[in-house]
């Protein structure tokens, strides 16, 4: 019987796969292509511009993206579930307003610290709350939060500027780890990345995520308290949020409300460039950690070579959909070869 | 048989969207005159709707995205582009005339709005994606077309820039062309396929080819509509702030989507009207325009905008709620 | 006799690893009520998918008025003349009455093109008098109740002009008037020289409204016939095919102490009055027609939806279940009924699909995953349902397995959870005999080491072969528990329809 036997024919189909076979299967996975894209484009550069291939200037350059790649981790995790937030600009916005304001009071740099990630922290379970409970879309809520967030610090600051800071305060986003010329903001990045990447991949948390990405109700039949996981995310972004404003306001040291303005959108790209499906379900931190790393890359080296900032923008709108469309229409050709390698197995 | 009955006729009014609407704005305009007498004059009114114009017209587009159960939010893009264009086409050229101007508008708005409607249909990526990537593409391009430089008001004819305001029987230009607007789609979404095929494909897209309907032809007619509009509400634009600059109108989509939502436009599709979407632009620019009168500071906008957004969503999902409810309850007590 | 309007030749259907219909024929006559009967699963759905266009065969032919057609969409068939009622009706919640009969053939003013609503309106009015439904042509559809819903639905079928209207279950959703209702309907339909595919499980609807038969069982044509020539006897026989006694496995309860006490459940909408009680190691038969609330009955006792009244002892303690989780944790599982929705991540590995449920006694201090502990276990399960699972077979993803397969990877991903009590939300649909057989060896497995097993099926000869004790549920409510042994397929399926009760229920 064919559904007898299905199971050891397919096991055998990927057994029997010949070498050339196997390449393609691997080259075709969207992170190995970014990969090749990462590795090109620095190759290109390298060969364009001599400031490029330049090992103070390319930790140098990671300063102005380890703030958006570090959002775009939590993030991960909320588009993995099928939900999105584009709240995470106006937190952040919320969390500098806080930290400018309790500086010019004089606050310490732990008090700072704890107050960023404490607001962060409550707006984001304030989304999470209104979201699962209300059993509302992620994007109409995120949205109107959104403007309520952003409009506590426009507001409250007004057209004013916050830029009374503790000494050392710029040390979380203009040093670097003593003695080298890497970034604190950049080491940060990575063990963030690292922790992400372990939950998502190593442990139940993350295991989890993905059931309830591809299938929400299958996962509430197995035991999964998706509302609970979901309300987790939305914290959890925020308590990045948090961090993030700490790291902003300490590169700029100037709060004002329009801070991070337009974020929501990058970061949002970031993720879904690094392969992480907008319907949930699929994607890993490599990915996105390509992703963040080629976006930063790009934009770093055609700074060099003096194109502007706008087609810059154009190319991240352009890949963002061909990020999209490529894997669509690579798993139509896998399907299809998958499809012609069973019948030529049956005859 | 129809119940004719006042009682009846007023339950099925508050049952209405449109009526809630209508009641609240009355309800918040009494105190705010009272308190503020010339709120209520014909010039501060006048102020307001010529305020709100473009965003009506902008969000009656946003609307046929998000009836088709989608999200367009490349249009403060679109209109960044088209603005520009027809500015920088005034700044060569003074003696082109402002209705032509408006047609460019519209063309540019189509072309633009075709290529995100095709990637959608066709290409079958998630609207959210797809306008994500465009929102980028097209304001580079707008840097791109002005090489990063902006047209001022006295590098713009009188005429354009004197268009909006212009009267006709006492109503500006710009207030005729929204009025126009709202017409012609209050038609077409209630007296042409077409416009009902957006309402059936966004409520329940299986059921809609089953008896038919195209869907791609529909996701792509939705973004047209939405790209026109934003086109024409570019040219407008550039000509009522006598300037284009390569930011403006960034994150017109969010008060585009807002306009909706207020107008209790649902978000998963199938659902909401043309003059509910209206009402919800009103509604925002009466909010916006009697925050002083309230001293509140202006800087307090954003707040409140998104605070009634938040309200109005929870209110519109607790009563879908009830009836659900109700519904149940009378299927097996 | 009158002519053909459509026949249907040596038509075969074949999905991945599946023959869903298998060489079938069927004639249909205008002014004929004709009834297709067969069990779950013995293609008539597949069949009705194909004469609308949703499906295209495999093989055979299907001729309309003596001339061969095929159809490439559900628009052609229509076009055809072939209409659907759908099982689940398929609506536009948000849209009036009037326009979802209308949608997709909207009226237009010949002059003006404008869409012509007053007589859509008018039209829809004289649709509705005609099945003599009170309802308003303009309420929103959402605002309808399930059964109007469902008559709206017959309502726009007939407003398309249909030559052959196909009705799928059409009084499932229905009240013993509203059914009068829709009898006295079809039969106008039939005086209009319409020809009507009638599809039910009820043999009475098939006795009071039915000409001719045609019968089908695992996707094969088994014969035809008038239907006054005929019994309920000879019909059932050629349904069932077999005597319901040697397919299922020998089982000979040791009923054991108490386990569940559920008293006067209820969930609002769904189901009322629910008591019974459950022992270890009995089988407990689950029977009521499609939309009678079992699943929901066993959704609110694994904690998924929540009941609005009601209690339940759980091994002597009171249990209000807080989630799936609490409930699994007290030893509850449950197979649910959409195996490709409910009972499986698609997309995910057989392997993590088994260890879902279990992951965090998996897992190094619950939270770390560990790959070998996790194959160990996938594998003890996976042999134990026979899933010829080793080395990489289990990486595949359960979307690519055929449908016996996937049932036994819900049951291989429950059983690990060592349940106490487990439920089995209609577990042989839509899989082929041998994995049937081997779910039902399983079953009684199960009951035989003490579990206590609840089974939901529609299909009679399994509750009646399988269980022990079998509650029948009649639209929300308990119509009996009957011993096994003295029930009788007549006897359950008498509660299920529950002509007694059926006057009370519609107050």
């Amino acid at each position: 019987m064919a559904e007898k036997t299905d199971l050891v024919a397919k096991g055998r189909l990927i057994d029997e796969m010949s070498i050339k076979n196997r390449l393609i299967e691997f080259f075709t996975q969207w992170e190995v292509l970014l990969s090749i894209i990462f590795v090109l484009v620095f190759v290109f550069f390298t060969f364009r511009t001599p400031y490029f291939l330049d090992w103070f200037n390319l930790m140098n350059a990671t300063f102005q993206f380890s703030e958006k790649a570090i959002m775009a981790l939590p993030m991960i995790f909320i588009i993995m579930c099928g939900d999105i937030d584009i709240s995470i600009a106006s937190i952040i916005a919320l969390c500098a307003y806080a930290v400018g304001n309790a500086a010019q009071g004089g606050a310490s740099i732990p008090s700072l610290i704890f107050i960023a990630l404490l607001v962060g922290t409550l707006a984001g379970l304030f989304n999470g709350i209104m979201i699962t409970s209300l059993e509302m879309p992620a994007i109409a809520v995120t949205l109107a939060t959104q403007s309520i967030f952003r409009g506590i610090s426009v507001g409250l600051l007004g057209d004013q500027a916050r830029t009374k800071f503790p000494t050392n305060f710029g040390f979380f986003g203009q040093e670097f780890i003593p003695g080298t010329v890497i970034p604190f903001e950049f080491v940060l990045y990575l063990l963030v990345m690292l922790l992400f990447a372990f939950i998502l991949h190593k442990t139940t948390y993350g295991r989890r995520l993905y059931a309830i990405g591809n299938s929400a109700e299958a996962a509430r039949f197995s035991g999964i308290k998706v509302k609970k996981m979901r309300v987790i995310n939305f914290t959890l972004t925020g308590f990045f949020c948090g961090l993030t404003s700490i790291l902003l306001a300490s590169r700029i040291l100037s709060v004002r409300s329009n801070i991070a303005t337009g974020w929501d959108l990058e970061i949002i790209t970031l993720v879904v460039l690094g392969g992480v499906a907008i319907t949930g379900g699929k994607g890993s931190v490599y990915g996105v950690f390509i992703g963040s790393m080629l976006v930063g890359y790009m934009k770093f080296g055609m700074g060099l070579l003096k194109f502007s900032g706008t087609l810059m923008t154009i190319v991240i709108g352009s890949l963002l959909i061909i990020a999209v469309l490529l894997p669509r229409l690579l798993d139509l050709y896998k399907a299809n070869r998958k499809l012609r390698l069973q019948q030529e197995r049956r005859e | 048989m129809p119940d004719l009955t006042f009682s009846s006729f007023v339950k099925k009014a508050l049952a209405r969207r449109e009526a809630t609407l209508i009641l609240l704005l009355v309800v918040l305009l009494v105190p705010i005159s009272i308190r503020s007498p010339q709120f209520l004059s014909a010039k501060n009114i006048s102020t307001i709707l010529n305020d709100m114009a473009i965003l009506a017209i902008v969000a009656i587009g946003e609307f046929y995205v998000i009836l088709s159960n989608g999200i367009d939010l490349s249009v403060g893009s679109i209109i960044a582009f088209t603005g520009m264009a027809t500015g920088m086409i005034n700044q060569a050229d003074h003696g082109f005339p402002p209705i032509l101007l408006l047609c460019v508008g519209m063309g540019i708005g189509l072309l633009m709005g075709l290529f995100n409607g095709v990637l959608v249909a066709y290409g079958k990526i998630p609207p959210i994606i797809t306008t994500l990537g465009t929102v980028n593409i097209y304001r580079g391009m707008t840097f791109l077309l002005s090489g990063g430089t902006w047209v001022t008001a006295d590098e713009m004819g009188t005429a354009y820039v004197g268009f909006p305001r212009h009267t006709f029987l006492g109503i500006s230009n710009l207030l005729w062309i929204a009025f126009l607007v709202i017409a012609v789609f209050y038609y077409f979404s209630r007296f042409s396929r077409t416009g009902r095929e957006v309402y059936a494909i966004g409520g329940n897209p299986t059921a809609a080819k089953f008896v038919g309907v195209n869907e791609s032809r529909i996701r792509v007619v939705v973004f047209l509509i939405s790209g026109m509009l934003c086109g024409l509400a570019g040219a407008l634009w550039t000509a009522r702030y006598a300037s284009a600059v390569n930011e403006m109108a960034t994150g017109f989509e969010m008060q585009a989507v807002a306009a909706c939502v207020l107008g209790g436009v649902n978000f998963s599709g199938g659902s909401g009207g043309i003059i509910g979407v209206v009402l919800g632009t009103l509604f925002l620019g009466v909010v916006t325009n009697a925050l002083p009168v309230v001293y509140l500071s202006v800087f307090w906008q954003t707040f409140v905008q998104g605070l009634i957004i938040l309200i109005a969503l929870t209110l519109n999902t607790v009563s879908d709620q009830r009836k659900m409810k109700k519904l149940l309850a009378q299927r097996r007590g | 006799m009158q002519e053909a309007l459509l026949e249907v030749h040596n038509l075969t259907k074949v999905f991945p690893g599946i023959r869903a219909l298998d060489d079938v024929h069927l004639t249909l006559r205008s002014g004929e009520v004709h009834a297709l009967i067969g069990e779950n699963g013995a293609g008539k759905s597949t069949l009705v998918k194909i004469l609308t266009g949703v499906y295209i065969p495999t093989n055979g032919t299907l001729t309309l008025n003596g001339k061969e057609i095929s159809f490439k969409n559900a628009i052609d068939a229509q076009q055809a003349g072939i209409v659907a009622i759908h099982q689940e009706a398929s609506m536009f919640p948000e849209l009036s009455v009037t326009e979802n009969i209308f949608m997709g053939h909207h009226l237009r003013n010949p002059k003006t093109k404008k869409l012509d609503w007053k007589t859509m309106t008018e039209k829809t009015r004289e649709l509705l008098a005609r099945m003599q439904l009170d309802i308003n042509p303009d309420t929103l559809v959402k605002n309808l109740s399930v059964a109007k819903r469902h008559m709206v639905e017959i309502s726009k079928a007939l407003s398309l002009d249909a030559d052959l209207v196909i009705m799928d279950e059409p009084t499932s959703a229905l009240t013993g008037r509203e059914v009068e209702d829709l009898f006295r309907i079809v039969r106008s339909l039939k005086e209009e020289g319409k020809a009507i595919l009638f599809i039910s499980h009820k043999f009475e609807e098939i006795f009071e409204i039915c000409d001719y038969y045609t019968v089908f069982r695992d996707g094969q044509y088994i014969g035809e016939g008038k239907v006054a020539d005929s019994d309920e006897d000879a019909i059932i026989k050629m349904m069932i095919g077999r005597s319901i006694g040697h397919l299922y496995p020998e089982h000979t309860p040791k009923i054991g102490k108490e386990i569940l006490t559920v008293e006067h459940l209820s969930q609002l909408g769904a189901f009322k009055d629910i008591s019974f009680k459950l022992h270890e190691g009995e089988i407990l038969g689950l029977f009521g027609l499609v939309g009678a609330g079992r699943s929901e009955v066993v959704r609110t006792i694994f904690g998924i939806d929540k009941s609005s009244e009601g209690t339940m002892i759980l091994d002597g303690k009171a249990f209000k279940p807080k989630g799936a989780m609490d409930s699994m944790r007290r030893g509850i599982a449950l197979v649910p009924e959409d195996r490709q929705k409910q009972g499986l991540v698609l997309k995910m590995s057989l392997t993590r699909n088994i260890s879902l449920p279990v992951l965090t006694n998996l897992c190094w201090k619950g939270i770390v995953t560990r790959k070998k502990v996790e194959k160990e276990y996938v594998h003890e399960h996976g042999n134990q349902m026979e899933i010829k699972a080793a080395g990489y077979h289990v990486d595949v993803d359960a979307e690519t397995l055929s449908g016996g397969n996937q049932q036994k990877v819900v049951l291989a991903k429950w059983i690990g959870t060592k349940p106490k009590i487990l439920i089995l939300d209609e577990p042989t649909k839509g899989i082929d005999v041998a994995t049937k057989a081997a779910v039902h060896q399983f079953i009684a497995d199960m009951a035989d080491k003490g579990v206590a097993v609840i089974l939901i099926s529609s299909e009679l000869p399994e509750v009646l072969g399988m269980s022990d004790r079998i509650l029948v549920m009649h639209e929300g409510y308990q119509t009996a528990i009957l011993e096994a042994k003295d029930a009788t397929a007549e006897s359950v399926m008498r509660y299920a329809i529950a002509s007694v009760q059926r006057e009370a229920t519609n107050a």
